[in-house]
């Protein structure tokens, strides 16, 4: 459980990765030891509050392909919250309107000497494809619908505050799973630790292909809310559709929004997400968001709590005296 | 006279149901005969070759191929295109017409044919467009094509999408006798795509090419063929439904011919999940299903002949996201190798089978005089050294571009020597 903060001179055994890419290749002992690592540093900076110095000396560059506000913010909160520097760098100031490479790009920071680049991008796999080009730690800030593995621990982590133990919860991630990277993530570190999970939407965005990997699949809320410990609303992402999977917005809140009717027929102690920015009145009613079961500013707080963890675990836990040497190039994919 | 004699190799050539241990002799450019060593036909010779061991067959044919020239030639040139060819043991292949501009008159088909001959590699067959501009509006001027020597029309890299330009352009080939080489793909149905369908690209969180989008316009395309009568030649098959159409359509008598690239019967969908931009192309990596059907489909004969869709580009585009990099992988040098490997070492088809789909009948699907070893014959000749074992480096391949994810492969069967008009262009570690 929470250790004081000198604990935190001690670098925990079972990280043995550069990078945080995606939540579906780690363990369930490593995303226990990222949510553990979390919890140490909420308790050592009394609830995210308070300024640590731990990785006085380091660079964190935030290196966002794709607009982003709450994400960046919560990564440079959180590695200043740790001493650490931060260099934002966004793709819309860059020189990639002039043509440059993502790749060439990252290559330039890191020989301006970072020591992990957090990284947003539109496309998935980019992380990745960074990881094998740089030699310093790369965290993935969401690669398109793909992973966001800080809004998976941190949703976890939540529902973890709360009810300690996931083994048999049952938890509905509701919405736009086709194109939504904070299904994925939840969905692998949700079944890793033992919840059972229920993905809920129309067949348009829930295929029924997710029953291969082991969980459930449903088109009606209705008939899963009363089975739900936790309920995950995820936004619709307009920007990543083609046509539109449903007749309508009015149509889709009909069937699959939130509301007071709907949260009458759940368990009492349901715990109610939202990965944000949500869609009032789309996934959720203003007032099942502001409920006593929302944990929606909760996510918000413990959000800086796990990326705190994960710059730590990524920068090898020491800070730095100087810049980071970048190591020589492996052959360009 | 030059005489050119190659002793003692396995001689396949199905278009004669020659299969054995035989001699070839070859006089200014033709092959005299085939016979077994001291026969009266074979007499002594400028130039002997010793292929005990090897393979010899009739020159192999890609019908194909993206040369990329003229305008697109950071990618490759019909030089280095070409000579790539001849180091994967082809002596012929078909070029696309997706260049820029496109192949959609005589003029740019005399340019074609003219770097060809300076290059003086292999031979190069034209490809025409169906259409003016390759726009898919109005057909291009298929006639005066055909005089300046295209051998078949194809507006690949897009489908035909018009499906009365498709009908038409059927309807009118039929008087040229020439085949519509088409690029199946219901373009709303894959828009954005950069991988197949299916539980990988759900769990990636790529966009997917459904298998659906390539079978319903080879739907449409045969039922086009069998209502003008025109020869239809299903290019790149990649799906287990593909396969199944084709070979109902060919059980009904319908004038359809279809080709399979080596990578569609080597590599699945689940190589993606290193989001390596070398496993992009059109028509996407399937499924091991996928694979399964294509290699029944050649064993059978449903699927006619092996293409590689050759489709080279410059190091700096494969460097992007996924999602920007082009589609597209290198064939010509890797075809044999692959084929060897996993379709013949694999016993699922025969070298008899495997010379037919390599030579034999893409020659036949396009009208060539070649792909045969009858006296007579231009002497186009590939030895395959059977049971060569290599490992493929693209920083040697001829190809201008290295877009293969073959690089570092181990296959077994390789050309060893490229014959064209009776000469000796390429030689394995003679080069």
């Amino acid at each position: 459980m929470p250790a004081p903060p000198n604990e935190l001179e001690t670098f925990p055994d079972g990280w043995g990765h550069r990078h945080l890419l995606d939540l579906e290749r780690l363990s369930p002992d490593e995303i226990r030891l990222l949510l553990d690592t979390a919890a140490r540093f909420k308790h050592a900076t009394d609830g995210c509050r308070r300024k640590l110095s731990v990785l006085t000396g380091r660079t964190i560059v935030n290196l966002f392909f794709e607009n982003s506000t709450r994400t960046r913010t919560s990564f440079s909160l959180a590695a200043r919250r740790l001493g650490a520097d931060v260099v934002d760098f966004t793709a819309s100031s860059s020189s990639l309107s002039k043509g440059e490479s993502f790749i060439d790009t990252a290559r330039n920071l890191e020989a301006m000497g970072v020591d992990a680049v957090v990284v947003r991008h539109a496309t998935p796999g980019t992380p990745h494809l960074l990881a094998q080009q740089l030699g310093v730690g790369v965290i993935n800030a969401g690669d398109g619908p793909h992973e966001h593995p800080t809004q998976g621990l941190l949703d976890i982590f939540s529902i973890r505050e709360h009810r300690g133990d996931l083994t048999g919860a049952t938890v509905g991630l509701v919405g736009d799973i086709a194109h939504s990277r904070t299904a994925r993530s939840n969905l692998w570190g949700l079944v890793k630790l033992g919840a059972k999970v229920i993905l809920c939407g129309p067949p348009t965005l829930v295929s029924p292909r997710w029953r291969e990997v082991g969980v459930e699949v449903s088109h009606d809320l209705d008939a899963i809310i009363p089975r739900c410990d936790v309920l995950n609303l995820l936004r619709i992402q307009f920007e990543r559709q083609n046509t539109r999977p449903f007749p309508s917005v009015r149509e889709y809140a009909h069937l699959y929004a939130m509301t007071r009717d709907r949260l009458k027929r759940a368990k009492r102690d349901l715990l109610i997400l939202a990965p944000g920015p949500i869609n009032r009145g789309v996934e959720v009613t203003a007032e099942v968001a502001d409920c006593p079961q929302s944990l929606i500013l909760d996510q918000v707080t413990n959000g800086l709590a796990v990326r705190m963890g994960v710059l730590w675990l990524v920068c090898g836990g020491r800070g730095g005296e100087s810049a980071a040497v970048p190591r020589s190039h492996s052959r360009v994919v | 006279m030059a005489t050119l004699l190659i002793r003692g190799g396995r001689v396949i050539d199905p278009a004669q149901g020659i299969d054995g241990v035989n001699d070839v002799l070859v006089r200014d450019g033709l092959v005299v005969a085939v016979g077994p060593e001291g026969s009266q036909a074979i007499g002594r010779a400028d130039e002997t070759i010793d292929a005990a061991g090897l393979v010899v067959c009739p020159g192999l044919v890609d019908m194909h191929v993206h040369l990329r020239e003229p305008g697109r030639e950071e990618d490759e040139t019909i030089e280095t295109g070409t000579r790539a060819a001849l180091a994967g043991g082809f002596t012929s292949v078909a070029c696309i017409p997706n260049t820029e501009p496109p192949i959609d008159t005589q003029s740019t088909v005399e340019f074609i044919h003219q770097k060809a001959s300076r290059a003086d590699n292999c031979n190069v067959f034209v490809v025409g467009c169906v259409s003016r501009d390759r726009e898919g509006r109005e057909l291009a001027d298929i006639g005066q094509l055909v005089e300046a020597g295209a051998v078949a029309f194809s507006d690949d890299g897009a489908p035909v999408y018009d499906a009365e330009l498709m009908r038409r352009a059927l309807e009118y080939c039929r008087m040229f006798d020439k085949p519509i080489l088409a690029h199946e793909e219901v373009l709303e149905l894959s828009r954005g795509g950069v991988m197949h369908e299916g539980l990988v690209s759900l769990l990636l969180g790529l966009t997917g090419m459904p298998a659906a989008a390539e079978e319903v316009m080879i739907g449409r395309d045969i039922a086009l063929a069998e209502v003008t009568g025109g020869r239809l030649h299903v290019m790149h098959v990649s799906t287990a439904g593909g396969v199944a159409l084709i070979r109902a359509a060919k059980a009904r008598g319908a004038r359809v011919t279809a080709e399979a690239c080596p990578h569609h019967f080597t590599l699945t969908d689940e190589c993606l999940r290193g989001f390596d931009s070398n496993f992009k192309m059109s028509p996407p990596l399937r499924t091991a299903e996928d694979v399964e059907a294509i290699v029944t489909g050649l064993a059978d004969g449903t699927l006619d002949c092996i293409a590689t869709d050759h489709a080279p580009h410059a190091r700096e585009k494969k460097m992007l996201e996924l999602d920007r990099a082009p589609f597209g992988i290198l064939g010509l040098e890797t075809a044999v190798g692959l084929s060897v490997t996993r379709l013949v070492n694999t016993g699922r088809i025969g070298w008899p089978r495997l010379v037919e789909a390599l030579s034999t009948l893409p020659a036949r699907i396009l009208g060539l005089n070649r792909g045969t070893l009858q006296p007579g014959a231009v002497a186009d000749i590939t030895l395959i050294d059977p049971a060569l074992t290599w490992q493929v480096d693209v920083e040697r391949f001829r190809s201008k571009s290295v877009n293969s994810p073959f690089h570092g492969w181990t296959l077994t069967g390789r050309a060893v020597v490229t014959i064209v008009g009776g000469r000796v262009k390429y030689r394995l570690h003679a080069s």
